[in-house]
């Protein structure tokens, strides 16, 4: 068993793990932030999206021993004091998700997305998101929900 | 499973070198944790390369690049430099996988791990790159041709890794280029993938020429009869009909679901073509 010191979600955060285990079981098992999702488990579906010191990765591709002095960024950070970040609430409005299984990933890629570029083309989304998959919703309200979140960002009406 | 992460070379091969140990190097993951998950391998110990700062950082200087083999994905492709003087090995690390696997997959992980349909390595014996080897025996210069050699298999010898890729700058009217295809848009492994690096002279002929297949063999292949028939002469429609033709002489494929072998012979020379194309307009500062 290894000793990690990481911050997530903002906090100072110890864990204990095996050197073998993935940050995805770290978050999911040791840390109970169950809200980071395992689909596929070898990097397809996007499912488990978390920023990993500034970059959008698979917690199912990153060993939890490689998280030590790591900055890790979960679904679960996202809104803040209880009020929902404007990806969450227009997910919401815009019926962008079904099942659910999905929709954490989703958040995690395109907020990331937003920080980089507020004001994405159609197209720059897509391919943004080509990485995370669902199997409900055909994707066309994902891409609405973003592009609205985007237009609200830029203080445009939506 | 032991995990190591080494603060310099020196304990890194060490860590690799060590006997009766089943040892993996680790970069970006995307390929080893994978193959981890599914039990095609089982190693004893992982040692990670990622914190030594030879294989994280790019450096420019008058000679040229020099990228750390851990580099991801998308740290090239945000390389001003780096796209500005090798637009086409940009291009080929960016098409692997998506958003994510940018975060980490990097070019010494792709070389090393060996598929034939790895994206970067045409590009990168297109771009005539040198790999910097490191192991119990010192420092050594390896053509990155060398490396591959068969698939899953290498020519490195126990305790070695590639440290970094030592790339030249741009030369004055020269340009390179890789294209792939793949049964969709994204995300697919590459039917066919060719890359080409050219230098024109004053007289817009061809001095200078590498030509890189992958997809069509059991390693990526160097294919000077590809590039010979463009040496010296314009690239017009007649050169390239050479070349194209070359290319389909070289290429020996599989049978696969993602084609025949039929078809990936004729697309080999289809996208030498449009590879030289577009690398010779580059090199006439026809396009970025």
């Amino acid at each position: 068993m290894r000793h990690i010191r990481a911050t997530v979600d903002g906090e100072a955060t110890e864990f204990l793990c095996d050197e073998g285990s993935t940050l995805l079981d770290a978050l999911r098992d040791s840390l109970q932030k169950t809200g980071t999702k395992e689909g596929c488990g070898t990097g397809d579906c996007g499912a488990c999206s978390v920023i990993f010191d500034g970059r959008l990765v698979c917690a199912c591709l990153v060993l939890a021993a490689e998280a030590e002095g790591a900055t890790v960024e979960t679904v679960e950070g996202i809104s803040k004091e209880g009020v929902l970040h404007p990806l969450q609430r227009h997910f919401l409005e815009d019926a962008a998700l079904q099942c659910g299984i999905c929709t954490p990933g989703f958040l995690v890629a395109a907020k990331n997305l937003l920080e980089r570029n507020v004001d994405p083309s159609e197209e720059e989304v897509r391919f943004w998101l080509a990485g995370n998959l669902c199997r409900c919703t055909g994707y066309d309200k994902i891409i609405r929900a973003v592009l609205n979140t985007a237009a609200e960002l830029r203080g445009e009406s939506s | 499973m032991e995990y190591h992460s080494a603060r310099t070379a020196e304990e890194a091969i060490e860590l690799l070198t060590e006997t009766g140990m089943d040892t993996r190097a680790l970069a970006g993951g995307t390929d080893l944790l994978a193959q981890i998950r599914s039990g095609r391998v089982r190693p004893q110990r992982v040692v990670d390369l990622k914190k030594i700062p030879e294989f994280h950082s790019i450096e420019e200087s008058e000679s040229g690049f020099q990228i750390g083999a851990s580099v991801s994905g998308a740290e090239i492709g945000e390389h001003p430099s780096l796209r500005a003087h090798w637009p086409g090995l940009v291009e080929a690390a960016e098409l692997i996988g998506s958003t994510q696997i940018q975060g980490r997959a990097s070019l010494g992980g792709n070389v090393c791990n060996a598929s034939p349909a790895a994206d970067t390595v045409p590009a990168l014996i297109a771009a005539s790159a040198i790999c910097s080897v490191i192991g119990p025996g010192g420092r050594r210069e390896v053509p990155v041709e060398e490396i591959v050699t068969g698939p899953g298999q290498t020519s490195l010898k126990l305790g070695e890794i590639v440290a970094h890729f030592r790339l030249s700058r741009r030369l004055k009217n020269s340009g390179d280029a890789y294209l792939r295809l793949i049964p969709r848009s994204e995300m697919d492994i590459a039917v066919v993938g060719a890359g080409v690096a050219l230098t024109l002279d004053e007289d817009d002929l061809c001095v200078a020429c590498r030509v890189g297949l992958g997809a069509v063999a059991p390693t990526a292949l160097l294919v000077s009869e590809a590039s010979n028939a463009l040496l010296g002469r314009a690239v017009n429609d007649a050169s390239l009909a050479d070349l194209e033709e070359a290319a389909r002489a070289a290429a020996r494929p599989i049978d696969d679901k993602r084609g025949t072998r039929d078809y990936r012979i004729r697309v080999a020379g289809v996208l030498a073509r449009r590879a030289a194309t577009l690398a010779m307009k580059r090199a006439r500062g026809l396009d970025k």
